[in-house]
């Protein structure tokens, strides 16, 4: 087994102290930093993704396996910046303002990073106002937006609108999600994409960078 | 009756099994020990953290009619109307777990521990619904003495089975429950966020059966009806 798949491996057991070992040992042995994200750390975690879609594995597990992600990532990070390496995406995510609630949120950031993605996480009770020029400042494609409550959901109209007022529509994608937000919702306000859940929520978002939906 | 209840972090600590419900594993045995090892460290950051308090007060049949019709945004029919219509008594009630858990679980999220953020949450979530729970099992000694053979006190919240959640704000104007350190936001969000708030509706255990077949119930992804239907099969 080369030392790409060992990573991958102990990753998707969730094995965070290996995981730390096993890029240091890459980066010494020479292997390109985007080489160890690609085949070592992303396969692990679309290994873990499928896995859980598949129900084999729980969200503890997804996210211990996470945990592992994170490790590795912050030794590569600094490097694939020097190389002026691009991510799989930007984007912005939080929960509209008035919302406090952040779990769900929390877990569609950890699994788009898992996915390569540059998540930009404004956190939670965010003005619609602040998603856009979040977008604008950090060039993302993708705006992510987090409500658990029907009094919040009117909020991501807003953004929607906000992102059409400033030019923006095409250019930067608004995807929803949230126990009471429906596929119906996401069509009624005009958003391009709806998440279920955070495995669904990645896919979308995939699915978004790449022109496809 | 207004009456505030305080208890120790150790009364509302919920089943590991419905902490695993929420995280959606599967019962034990064959929980793999790193998973059970979380729901471990969760519950004893829960009872390090805990501050469980609630706050209950009596209303009548009339007063509550007007809470609950709230803002005028429910459901056009909704199956809390038929049961507070045939309760015995009524009381509204706010629950919560303190603030100290909400911040523990950011803390985590922040520091990199995920797995155990998302347990603690999950632990927290169930605590409240105990909590629930336990002021309705408390709820006839709290009103003063015993309840007629077979009646059965269930708890009723905005936000569900057709109760629109800003209903909350009259239910707040009616409790005021800033004496247990709960708020409302103007999103109708309450703070601590592992906090619950509602009707306890005493009565013979039939006016709490309905069938799940409104048309807001396809939409309700959590069907707390579901285990409160089931839980007047039980002793």
């Amino acid at each position: 087994m080369n030392i790409l798949s060992e990573i991958a491996g102990s990753l998707e057991r969730g094995e965070d102290d290996r995981v730390d070992a096993l890029v240091r040992q890459a980066l010494e042995e020479r292997c390109a930093p985007l080489e160890i994200l690609n085949q070592g750390l992303i396969a692990g975690m679309d290994v873990v993704g499928e896995q859980f879609r598949r129900r084999e594995i729980f969200l503890p597990d997804v996210l211990l396996a996470a945990r592992a992600m994170y490790v590795g990532l912050d030794l590569l990070k600094p490097l694939l910046a020097q190389e002026g390496v691009p991510s799989a995406g930007r984007i912005v995510l939080g929960s509209v303002h008035g919302d406090l609630h952040d779990i769900g949120k929390n877990l569609v950031g950890i699994m788009l990073k898992g996915a390569g993605f540059e998540v930009m996480d404004l956190g939670a009770d965010v003005p619609a106002a602040r998603f856009v020029d979040a977008a604008q400042e950090h060039g993302a494609s993708v705006i992510g937006l987090s409500a658990l409550l029907t009094t919040t959901m009117p909020v991501m109209k807003e953004v929607v609108e906000l992102v059409r007022a400033r030019g923006l529509a095409g250019r930067v994608k608004v995807i929803v999600g949230g126990a009471p937000v429906s596929e119906a919702w996401a069509r009624e306000i005009g958003a391009d994409s709806h998440g279920y859940d955070a495995a669904n929520a990645v896919e979308r978002v995939r699915a978004l960078v790449a022109g496809r939906a | 009756m207004r009456e505030r209840v305080v208890w120790t972090p150790a009364d509302s600590r919920p089943e590991r099994a419905e902490v695993l419900r929420l995280q959606g594993v599967p019962p034990e045995p064959g929980l793999p020990p790193r998973i059970g090892a979380l729901v471990e460290a969760a519950l004893a950051a829960y009872l390090e953290l805990a501050e469980p308090r609630a706050l209950v007060g009596g209303i009548s049949r009339e007063e509550f009619r007007e809470v609950y019709r709230g803002e005028g945004r429910n459901a056009p029919e909704t199956p809390l109307e038929a049961i507070f219509a045939g309760a015995e008594r009524l009381a509204l009630f706010t629950a919560t777990v303190g603030s100290g858990v909400t911040a523990r679980i950011r803390d985590l999220f922040g520091r990199n521990e995920p797995a155990l953020a998302a347990m603690l949450d999950s632990v927290a979530s169930a605590a409240a619904d105990r909590l629930t729970a336990l002021l309705g099992s408390l709820y006839p000694a709290l009103n003063g003495g015993a309840s007629a053979n077979g009646t059965r006190v269930l708890a009723y919240s905005p936000g569900y089975c057709g109760w629109h959640v800003s209903g909350q704000r009259a239910l707040f104007a009616f409790l005021d429950p800033g004496e247990i350190g709960v708020t409302l936001n103007a999103s109708c969000l309450m703070e601590p966020l592992k906090s619950v708030s509602g009707v306890l509706v005493a009565g013979p255990a039939r006016i709490h059966r309905f069938a799940p077949a409104f048309p807001f119930c396809p939409e309700c992804r959590e069907k707390p009806c579901h285990e409160r239907i089931a839980s007047l099969s039980r002793p």
